[in-house]
């Protein structure tokens, strides 16, 4: 391994905080979901890193990464549709003006 | 002479080995290899656009460019000086970083792909395992400088034309990654170097283009190609008589000259791939391998040239009709033809069933998209 | 030796540029350079995926992360763009409470990292290809496999219905 692995893990949780922090601050909703991407993609990168190091099969590590990639495209699609049937009715896309549901 | 260029190389890197250490004779060797690309791709580029204005030029009953060196030879040297002495206008209100960058980035896949290109017997770049996604992998990220150029240029023309032209790279991806799985199911492989090793048989012709399957899924890939390197009659984008220039209206000088670089290069490219896929890339009997690849990737070019002086352009909804509703379902079906292909035993009988399932499917699927003629109406003048 | 050298600093650095980009991606007030930046970081962590030795991940990453889901990112902003956007704050007021209960939570599990002993064997570098992944989704994890299929159809057809215009 050219970088030890601590370092990779480290990179990965970095990479996650700062799409939390992203998931909890924007205000656009396009802007939650691009920081949703980041998530998963922190995500995959510890999968890969221990599928190299550890005892196991790296197929597992791989296998699990695609299905994420997957399934994080497919939240992508299905949370973008909503933003456009959004905009359409209500005009806006920051989250915090779409509060008719509110007490 | 036919590993002419191969033994070159190791010519080079025989005299310059007693003086680097190990690692210096692995790094000369990858800029070798990088520098070549780097001289190619342009030269290309500069002498296709040469051999289209002659072309087409000569298909419109006129002589091309021909008064700046003999036959006009020396013209994109004189069009090169020209756009790089232009002035450089970004319209007020663009967004300068990104306004920049996107003629850059768009260069960046257009050269990539020049890497898992086997020019000829041990002459590939790269021998990647995975080379045929990692070609698919980078065009695709074409549509993302699209997109940069044309929000850039802050024009609503530019958006539209980015956005049209986005959708069509896009619809057209599809049918072209699935028409590349037959010659991956053939060759068992997914490395470009595999694919035209396994067309090598019958003394070199035994190319996949000579199968039912091979067929088909060439016609589709080649289409696709045109269709992805946005040449006519897929050239919406471009059109100069619908929407002024699309996503490159507010680019000029060298900004204009990287677009169209670009393009050229990516014209260059999807040839190659299609004679490597299906063609049988540089195999064939008597001329070194080299040449033959040289010769199948400009036949095509000059097809992808001859439509561009031939044929109208597609309205924007018959192309996307074309992509989803003809192309996409024909790609799948040849996935089921080619793996049965195999599976069948017998010449005959593999030829009977892989040619009946092919042209039935075709002729429903013409029938199933025939445009919609409203009957005529008939006007009563009130007496 | 030097080439290790080099091979470090490259890591490193792709590594360092793609925690920039991804800083871009939340700091950004305007939206369309935020998701320009997002394709800045996930190409990084393609690199990244390939000085792993998973080349088909990172290929595969390239060409649906950045070939179609940014793509649909994209169509999306442009599609949602109210002009004048810039002079309205995008962050809304919980930014200092989140920035602080992420850095604790960035610094524990870093002081986790650093001290647990990985049970870690001699990296295997053999290379995944394309063969061995798709024998392993379609015999032992074929189930999945079904399943995600059935997703992306359901998904497919729902982001259809929910988007059209009636």
């Amino acid at each position: 391994m050219i970088v030890p692995l601590e370092h990779i893990l480290i990179f990965g949780a970095l990479l996650f905080a700062i799409g939390i922090y992203g998931t909890l601050v924007r205000r656009n909703i396009v802007g939650i979901l691009i920081s949703i991407e980041l998530i998963l993609n922190a995500v995959n990168v510890n999968l890969i890193a221990f599928s190299r190091t550890a005892i196991l099969d790296p197929v597992m590590g791989q296998v699990f990464v695609i299905f994420v990639i997957t399934l994080a495209a497919t939240a992508a699609t299905v949370g973008l549709a909503i933003v456009l049937a959004l905009y359409r009715i209500r005009r806006t896309i920051y989250a915090d003006e779409i509060n008719l549901l509110k007490w | 002479m036919d590993q002419m260029f191969v033994n070159l190389k190791k010519a080079l890197l025989d005299s310059l080995a007693p003086f680097l250490p190990m690692e210096g004779v692995a790094f000369v060797s990858v800029v070798v290899s990088i520098s070549a690309i780097a001289v190619f791709g342009p030269f290309t580029m500069m002498y296709l656009t040469w051999f289209e204005r002659k072309l087409v030029g000569r298909i419109q009953n006129r002589i091309g460019p021909n008064r700046v060196g003999i036959f006009g030879l020396l013209q994109p040297i004189a069009d090169g000086i020209k756009m790089l002495t232009k002035e450089d206008i970004v319209p007020t209100g663009a967004d300068r970083v990104v306004h920049f960058l996107a003629p850059v980035v768009v260069v960046i896949p257009a050269l990539l792909v020049f890497s898992v290109i086997p020019f000829g017997r041990n002459m590939v770049a790269v021998d990647l395992n995975v080379g045929l996604i990692f070609f698919i992998a980078v065009s695709a990220t074409t549509t993302i400088a699209i997109f940069m150029g044309s929000w850039a240029s802050r024009n609503k023309f530019s958006l539209l034309g980015g956005m049209r032209t986005v959708a069509q790279l896009v619809s057209y991806e599809v049918p072209m990654i699935l028409s590349l799985v037959p010659a991956v199911l053939a060759a068992g492989s997914l490395s470009t170097v595999d694919i035209v090793e396994a067309q090598g048989g019958w003394n070199g012709l035994k190319w996949f283009v000579f199968t039912p399957w091979g067929l088909v899924a060439f016609f589709l890939f080649y289409l696709c190609g045109v269709a992805e390197c946005n040449r006519t009659p897929f050239d919406i984008p471009e059109a100069e008589s619908e929407i002024v220039a699309g996503f490159h209206t507010e680019y000029s000088g060298m900004k204009f000259a990287l677009w169209y670089m670009a393009e050229f290069m990516n014209v260059f490219t999807v040839s190659a791939l299609t004679a490597t896929l299906y063609l049988g890339g540089y195999q064939g009997p008597l001329l070194p391998s080299w040449a033959w690849f040289m010769i199948k990737t400009y036949a095509l070019v000059f097809v992808m040239m001859w439509f561009r002086g031939t044929l109208p352009r597609l309205r924007v909804d018959q192309l996307m009709g074309l992509a989803w509703k003809f192309l996409l379902p024909l790609a799948l079906i040849n996935i089921l033809v080619t793996s049965a292909w195999y599976f069948i035993p017998g010449l005959a009988l593999r030829l009977a069933v892989s040619i009946a399932i092919l042209g039935a499917s075709f002729w429903g699927l013409v029938t199933l998209n025939r445009p919609f003629v409203p009957e005529k109406r008939i006007y009563e003048f009130a007496e | 030796m030097t080439l290790e050298i080099f091979a470090k600093i490259s890591v490193y650095s792709v590594l360092a540029l793609s925690l920039v980009a991804a800083l871009g991606v939340v700091l950004f007030p305007s939206i369309f350079h935020a998701a320009l930046c997002l394709v800045g970081a996930l190409v990084g962590v393609a690199i990244l995926y390939i000085a792993l030795h998973a080349e088909f991940i990172a290929v595969v990453q390239i060409l649906l992360y950045v070939g179609a889901v940014m793509t649909l990112v994209i169509f999306a902003i442009m599609l949602t763009h109210r002009i004048g956007d810039q002079t309205i704050p995008q962050a809304n007021k919980q930014s200092l409470p989140a920035l602080l209960s992420l850095a604790c939570f960035v610094g524990l599990l870093g002081s986790l990292f650093l001290k647990t002993k990985w049970p870690v064997g001699p990296a295997h570098t053999e290379p995944v290809s394309a063969f061995v992944l798709g024998k392993a989704l379609l015999g032992e994890y074929v189930f999945p496999f079904e399943v995600v299929s059935v997703i992306l159809i359901a998904g497919l057809i729902g982001a259809v219905v929910i988007a059209r215009k009636d």
